[in-house]
C-alpha cells in the first residue's frame, strides 16, 4: 500500500471518529503517542489519562511510554524512534531535556508526524510543530507578585530562598524561578539562568529533583546560610512539602511563607492546611486532550495548531490557589481547587 | 645385647635441647616511611575515612566559619546522612561478600509505601503496618539472594533486575501518589517515630540518627565478633577456601542477603520521619549514593575487607562536602563534581594499600 494511500485511508477514518459515528477501535485508525518524562509524577499519570479519554472518544489508538527518571533522554528516544515506526500520525512529548532531543524530533517531523511539545517547550522552540504548555513564566510571576501583595511593606527587607529543580537548568526550571523574581519586583538579569540576580534579598539557591525529600534537605542548607529567611520558592508541592518540613523543625514554620507551582490535589490541600500560602495550578488534563485533537485534526485535513497571541506556544491555562487573596491577582480558594486538581 | 648403649648416639631427647625454639616467620624487609604507614593503613581499614573526614571538616570549618563548624550544623548533617547511611550498612553487608546490591533504595521506598498504604490508607494499625514491611524487606533480601546462590547470577545483574521489579512495584502500589505528611500525622504517627528529636545543647540528633548508629555499632560487633560474622569476610575474600573450610557459604550468603533487606525495611522507617511524607519519586539514586558512601569509606569492592565503619565514615565525609560547599556558596553542580573525584580518590588510595598484601 502506498503511503499517499494509507494517509487517505487512515484521514478517512479520523473524519468518521470526527463525525462522531459508531467507530470500532483498531490498528486501522489514526494512532497517537505520548511520551511523557516519567510515569510516576501524578502530573503525567493525569495527562496519561486526559489523552486516553479523548483517544477513546474520538477512537483512536493511543500508545504511551514514559522514562524512568525526570531527564532520563535515552528512554525518550527510543520511544520516539518506536512512535516513527509504527507509522503513528503524531507524537505529544514533554521533554525530559529541551535541547538533547532535537535530533530525534526533526527525524520524527521528516517522517510526516506532527510533533506537538507538551508542558516543556523544547528550545529552540519550534523544534516541534506545536507546543501545548502552561505558561511557566506567569505561573511564576503569579505567586511572585502574591507573595509580594502579601507581605506588603516588609516585602523591601524580605529574605527569599529558591528550591529550584537540578543543576541542568531545564526551561520549566528557570521560567518559574524567574517569573517568581519578576512578579515579586526583584530585576533578573539572564532571563534563562536562575542565580544571577544581584539583590540583596535573595538569600540562596538549591536544587531539590522536585521531592520532597531533596525539598527538605535544600530548605536545612539554606536555613544554615540564613535562618531569617522569610520567603520561600519551591519548584513544585512536594518540594514544598519537604521545605515546610524543615522549617518545622527549625522551629520557624510560622517565620516563613511557602509559594509553590502545580495544583496537584495533596498540593491544594497543603493550602487548604495553611503549609503553601499559595500555589499556581496548572490543567494536564487539558494539554494532553487538546494535543489528541490537534493530531486527528492534522491527520485529517493537515490542520496545524495555532500558538496564543502574543506567546510562542498555546496556553493551556494557569490559575492562581490561595486562601488568602490579595488585589490585583485573581485567584481562586483551595476549595474551588479542589474540584479542578490533578492527582 | 645386655650392654647399655652409650650416652649421645641415641639421646633424643637431649640433642633436641640443642634445636631452635623459633616456629616458623616471615623476613621483614626493612619498610620505610612510606612502607610504614601503609603497613599501618592496611592493618586498619578505617583510618582512611576518618583521616579524611577530620580534614574535611577543618577544612571546611576554617573556608565556611561558624556556622558550618556549629553543633548544630553537625548534628543536622548527621540528619541529611542517616538514610543514604542505614542504606550503606546494608550495602556493605552485601560487598564484604564481594557482591553489590542495586537494589537496597527500591527495596526502602517499597517498603515505605506499603507500611503507609497499610496504616493510612487502610486503617491497618501502625505496629502491624511496620511489621509487615519488615517481613516485605526480608523477604525482597531472600530472592536477591536466592537469584544470587541458586540462579547463579552474578550480583550485580540479580540487583539490577530486582531494583527494576521493585520500583515498578512501587509505582503500581501508591498510584505514584504521595501520602502528605499531615495526614501520616491524624492516622499514623508512629511511622514518623523517628523524625523525633532529642536536644543536647544546640545539637539535635533525630531517633533516625541514632538508629543509624545503632545498626552501625550493631553491625560491627556482629562482623569482628561472632562466627558467623567471620564467614562472611571469609566469603568474600575466597569464597572456595570458606567452602573447604566448612563454611556452608551459599545459606550465609543468603542469610546476608535477607539482612540486608531487613535493614532497607528499618531505612525505610526512618526515611518516613526524615522525609516527612511517603513520596515513591524519593531516593531514586539511593542505591548509588549508598554505594558512594561504602566506596569513600575505604571498604573494598573486591569483598573481604573494609570495616562496616568505613561506611558510616564515608556517608559522613558525603554529608560534610555538601554542606561545607553549600555553606561556602558553591554552586551546586561543583557538589556534583566534588563527590565523584571523591570517589575516584578513594578507591586509588585503597588500590594502594593493597599493594602490601600483594
Amino acid at each position: 500500500m502506498t503511503k499517499t494511500l494509507k494517509t487517505l485511508l487512515l484521514s478517512g477514518a479520523a473524519a468518521v471518529a470526527f463525525t462522531g459515528m459508531a467507530q470500532a477501535q483498531s490498528a486501522d485508525g489514526v494512532t497517537a503517542c505520548l511520551i511523557t518524562k516519567t510515569d510516576t509524577n501524578p502530573f503525567f499519570v493525569k495527562m496519561r489519562e486526559g489523552a486516553t479519554e479523548a483517544a477513546e472518544a474520538a477512537g483512536i489508538t493511543l500508545q504511551t511510554y514514559a522514562g524512568a527518571i525526570d531527564g532520563d533522554v535515552e528512554s525518550q528516544v527510543a520511544a520516539v524512534e518506536t512512535c516513527i515506526a509504527a507509522g503513528a500520525s503524531g507524537i505529544l512529548i514533554t521533554p525530559s531535556d529541551s535541547r538533547a532531543l532535537e535530533p530525534v524530533i526533526t527525524q520524527a517531523r521528516d517522517a510526516g508526524l506532527l510533533v506537538i511539545a507538551l508542558d516543556t517547550p523544547f528550545e529552540p522552540a519550534d523544534t516541534a510543530d506545536a507546543t501545548f504548555a502552561t505558561d511557566n513564566f506567569e505561573a511564576g510571576r503569579l505567586i511572585g507578585a502574591w507573595a509580594a501583595a502579601t507581605m506588603g511593606d516588609a516585602a523591601a527587607d524580605a529574605r527569599i530562598a529558591t528550591l529550584d529543580l537540578n543543576p541542568s537548568q531545564v526551561s520549566v526550571d528557570y521560567l518559574r524561578n524567574q517569573g517568581f523574581m519578576t512578579g515579586f519586583g526583584i530585576e533578573v538579569n539572564d532571563p534563562t539562568r536562575i542565580g544571577d540576580e544581584d539583590d540583596a534579598r535573595i538569600v540562596g539557591h538549591d536544587v531539590t529533583n522536585g521531592s520532597a525529600e531533596g525539598g527538605r534537605t535544600a530548605m536545612e542548607n539554606l536555613l544554615q546560610v540564613d535562618s531569617g529567611i522569610n520567603l520561600v520558592y519551591t519548584i513544585n508541592e512536594p518540594a514544598a512539602a519537604g521545605a515546610y518540613e524543615a522549617l518545622s523543625a527549625f522551629g520557624l514554620a510560622d517565620q516563613a511563607l511557602i509559594v509553590s507551582v502545580d495544583g496537584g490535589c495533596p498540593g491544594v490541600r497543603d493550602v487548604a492546611a495553611g503549609v503553601i500560602g499559595a500555589t499556581a495550578m496548572q490543567f494536564p488534563l487539558r494539554m494532553a486532550s487538546l494535543g489528541i485533537e490537534a493530531i486527528i485534526a492534522h491527520a485529517t485535513d493537515g490542520t496545524m495548531p495555532a500558538n496564543t497571541e502574543g506567546l510562542d506556544f498555546y496556553n493551556t491555562g494557569v490559575m492562581l490557589v490561595t486562601d488568602q487573596p490579595v488585589d490585583g491577582v485573581e485567584s481562586i480558594t483551595s476549595a474551588e481547587a479542589l474540584e479542578l486538581c490533578w492527582g | 645385647m645386655s650392654e647399655t648403649p652409650k650416652s649421645g648416639g641415641n639421646d633424643y631427647e637431649a640433642q633436641l635441647a640443642k634445636s631452635s625454639v623459633a616456629v616458623a616467620e616471615f623476613d621483614h624487609a626493612p619498610r620505610g616511611l612510606i612502607g610504614t604507614v601503609q603497613h599501618v593503613l592496611h592493618a586498619n581499614p578505617t583510618f582512611v575515612p576518618v583521616i579524611v573526614l577530620v580534614a574535611s571538616i577543618a577544612v571546611f570549618g576554617v573556608i565556611a566559619g561558624e556556622r558550618f563548624f556549629s553543633p548544630f550544623n553537625l548534628s543536622l548533617i548527621m540528619q541529611q546522612v542517616s538514610i543514604i547511611g542505614i542504606l550503606a550498612a546494608a550495602q556493605t553487608l552485601i560487598i564484604l561478600t564481594a557482591g553489590i546490591d542495586l537494589s537496597v533504595a527500591a527495596i526502602m521506598v517499597l517498603m515505605s509505601v506499603i507500611s503507609g498504604k497499610l496504616a493510612v490508607q487502610f486503617g491497618v494499625p501502625a505496629p502491624l503496618a511496620i511489621l509487615v514491611s519488615f517481613a516485605g524487606g526480608i523477604a525482597a533480601g531472600y530472592l536477591n539472594g536466592w537469584l544470587v546462590t541458586k540462579i547463579k547470577l552474578p550480583p550485580f545483574i540479580a540487583t539490577l533486575g530486582t531494583w527494576n521489579v521493585f520500583f515498578a512495584l512501587n509505582l503500581w502500589l501508591s498510584g505514584a501518589q504521595s501520602i502528605r505528611g499531615a495526614d501520616i500525622d491524624t492516622t499514623a504517627p508512629l511511622l514518623k517515630f523517628f523524625g523525633n528529636t532529642i536536644q543536647i545543647g544546640d545539637a539535635r540528633l533525630t531517633y533516625g540518627t541514632l538508629l543509624m548508629i545503632a545498626i552501625f555499632v550493631a553491625l560491627w560487633y556482629v562482623l569482628n565478633k561472632t562466627a558467623w560474622g567471620r564467614h562472611v569476610y571469609m566469603i568474600g575474600d575466597d569464597k572456595e577456601a570458606a567452602e573447604l573450610a566448612g563454611i556452608r557459604t551459599d545459606r550465609t550468603l543468603r542469610q546476608v542477603y535477607m539482612l540486608a533487606g531487613f535493614i532497607c525495611a528499618l531505612a525505610a522507617w526512618a526515611s518516613i520521619g526524615r522525609v516527612g511524607s511517603i513520596s515513591p519519586q524519593s531516593f531514586y539514586e539511593g542505591n548509588l549514593e549508598s554505594i558512594t558512601a561504602v566506596v569513600i569509606g575505604g571498604i573494598s569492592l573486591f569483598g573481604g575487607r573494609g570495616s562496616i565503619m568505613g561506611a558510616l565514615f564515608g556517608a559522613l565525609i558525603v554529608g560534610v562536602f555538601q554542606s561545607g560547599l553549600r555553606l561556602a556558596g558553591v554552586d551546586v553542580l561543583w557538589q556534583v563534581f566534588a563527590i565523584g573525584w571523591l570517589i575516584i580518590i578513594a578507591v586509588a588510595i585503597d588500590q594502594w594499600i593493597r599493594k602490601v598484601s600483594a
